[in-house]
């Protein structure tokens, strides 16, 4: 955590030096300095539009969450699904975002539904995917014992597979939300009347460098608290993730 | 009661296509075990020994030949406790698939708990568990069950020597305590010989019963017993090792 600072003091110590003696214009390169005054100059400003962008960002990656743990549970049931199915979720990660949002926003408008359509599409897929393979690599004999145990095949899922699928699922979570971030700005830039985004790209044409920086900084921090507090809700629902592996044979 | 009967039973794995040579597991196998019985069967790695298992348990059918067996839960090699529960929830286990709620579950299971002398480990994850302790719950959920016929995969194979032979002599009393038709596998020679009521010696390749011996002997057994030390020769024998 401390060196993760430091190199962060390091780049932004650059980042000033460079601002200052290099032979940018600062208004097209902002210092530090200048970052730091627009964030507390247009607080009001910038956080009005953080709560939309959070927003966005909070509800989409429910709304990947839900699909990420619906459908992996419904393709390891289900061989044909998942023969048929599992193909198209990879197809539609290739569909470019760019091209799809601004056509979503003709068609849902600039409110919040072509956003969470967005950042699920773009978020969705890596807690698809780790979950579906925290379910397969369930081991088959643990399968096997329960069945002798007479568990039906919705005791299994529920005693066994489930609780081994939820690490799977915390791990696609923590790549989720950052890619949310990007989602939500692409959403933002296709059509919006706020959000962080939004500010960006009016900030850029107007010259206000360091507000959109600013702006970026906000967003970058949301995703880091995002990923810690997930992290620390892994830690406490899920305690014996961190147990050592193995462990005795006495 | 039926106990367990096996007769005549083939079981051949076949590649899905039919490219690589089939393996027959077993072949000829017989082996019969009467209610409250414990048969012990020795056979080296690959002679089918836990093939036979699953047959025991209904996870396979057999190609040819008849299987007859009362009820049969397997308790496998490896624990396979679930990491995410504790000690006393992984015991109750079979009672919670059963539909039973957890108060239930626990309560109904913790007689069993505290005389495998794992009270005071009911939240213990098993991570947290000895290996010893891990087997015991492992056995636990295995008699709560509730089934008649115990197949037991090489119970102890995971334990260092000492713990194994500790394991032993407990296993011997909580059966005693607790009669059920056991079929325990296992590849160590010594360790049929001072559980088992009979030993079944097989052969690979494909899987076979060679010998059946009797154990005749008083529990609980030793295994520097005489008696003991001249079945042992008797069967390494059979197993073709050289004396």
């Amino acid at each position: 955590m401390i060196r993760a600072l430091l190199i962060v003091a390091a780049l932004f110590g650059a980042w000033e030096l460079y601002a200052e003696l290099g032979p940018v214009d600062p208004l097209l390169l902002p210092a530090p300095h200048d970052v730091g005054r627009a964030l507390v100059d247009d607080r009001a400003l910038l956080w009005s539009n953080f709560t939309v962008t959070a927003r966005e960002i909070l509800l989409g990656v429910l709304v990947a969450g839900a699909a990420g743990f619906v459908l992996p549970i419904a393709l390891h049931l289900s061989l044909p699904l998942r023969r048929s199915v599992y193909p198209l979720l990879v197809a539609s990660q290739v569909i470019p975002i760019v091209l799809l949002a601004p056509l979503l926003v003709t068609w849902l408008g600039f409110g919040l539904a072509p956003k969470l359509v967005i950042i699920g599409l773009v978020s969705f897929f890596p807690i698809v995917v780790t979950t579906l393979d925290a379910l397969t690599r369930v081991d088959p004999a643990l399968t096997k014992l329960m069945r002798t145990l007479d568990a039906s095949r919705l005791s299994i899922l529920r005693h066994v597979e489930l609780p081994a699928a939820l690490p799977g699922l915390f791990s696609g979570a923590k790549v989720a939300v950052a890619i949310a971030v990007i989602g939500a700005v692409f959403a933002e830039w296709s059509g919006s009347e706020a959000g962080l985004g939004h500010l960006v790209q009016q900030a850029i044409p107007q010259l206000l460098t360091a507000r959109a920086y600013a702006a970026v900084l906000i967003l970058s921090a949301f995703a880091i608290t995002l990923f810690g507090l997930l992290t620390l809700v892994e830690r406490l629902v899920l305690p014996w993730t961190h147990d050592p592996p193995g462990g005795s044979t006495r | 009661m039926a106990g367990v009967r096996i007769d005549g039973v083939e079981r051949v794995f076949r590649d899905r296509r039919g490219r690589a040579a089939e393996v027959v597991a077993l072949r000829g196998m017989s082996l019969h075990a009467e209610p409250g019985e414990i048969v012990c069967v020795v056979g080296a790695s690959g002679c089918g020994k836990s093939t036979l298992l699953e047959l025991i348990c209904g996870l396979q059918m057999p190609d040819a030949g008849t299987v007859a067996a009362d009820p049969a839960v397997l308790m496998p090699q490896r624990d396979l406790l679930l990491p995410w529960l504790g000690a006393l929830d992984n015991a109750a286990l079979a009672l919670r698939v059963r539909g039973i709620g957890r108060a239930d579950a626990r309560r109904q299971a913790w007689p069993l708990f505290e005389r495998f002398g794992l009270a005071g480990f009911e939240r213990a994850r098993p991570s947290q568990l000895s290996g010893g302790m891990r087997q015991r719950v492992a056995f636990a959920r295995t008699l709560l069950a509730g089934k008649p016929v115990l197949a037991l995969d090489e119970p102890f194979a995971a334990l260092d020597a000492l713990t194994r032979q500790e394991l032993q002599g407990w296993l011997g009393r909580a059966l005693a305590a607790e009669p059920r038709t056991v079929v325990l596998v296992t590849h160590d020679v010594e360790e049929a010989i001072v559980l088992g009521d009979r030993v079944v010696v097989m052969a690979p390749r494909p899987g076979h019963a060679v010998v059946e011996l009797d154990v005749p002997l008083e529990r609980p057994r030793r295994r520097t017993d005489r008696a003991v030390i001249a079945l042992r020769e008797q069967a390494l024998l059979a197993l073709g090792a050289p004396a």
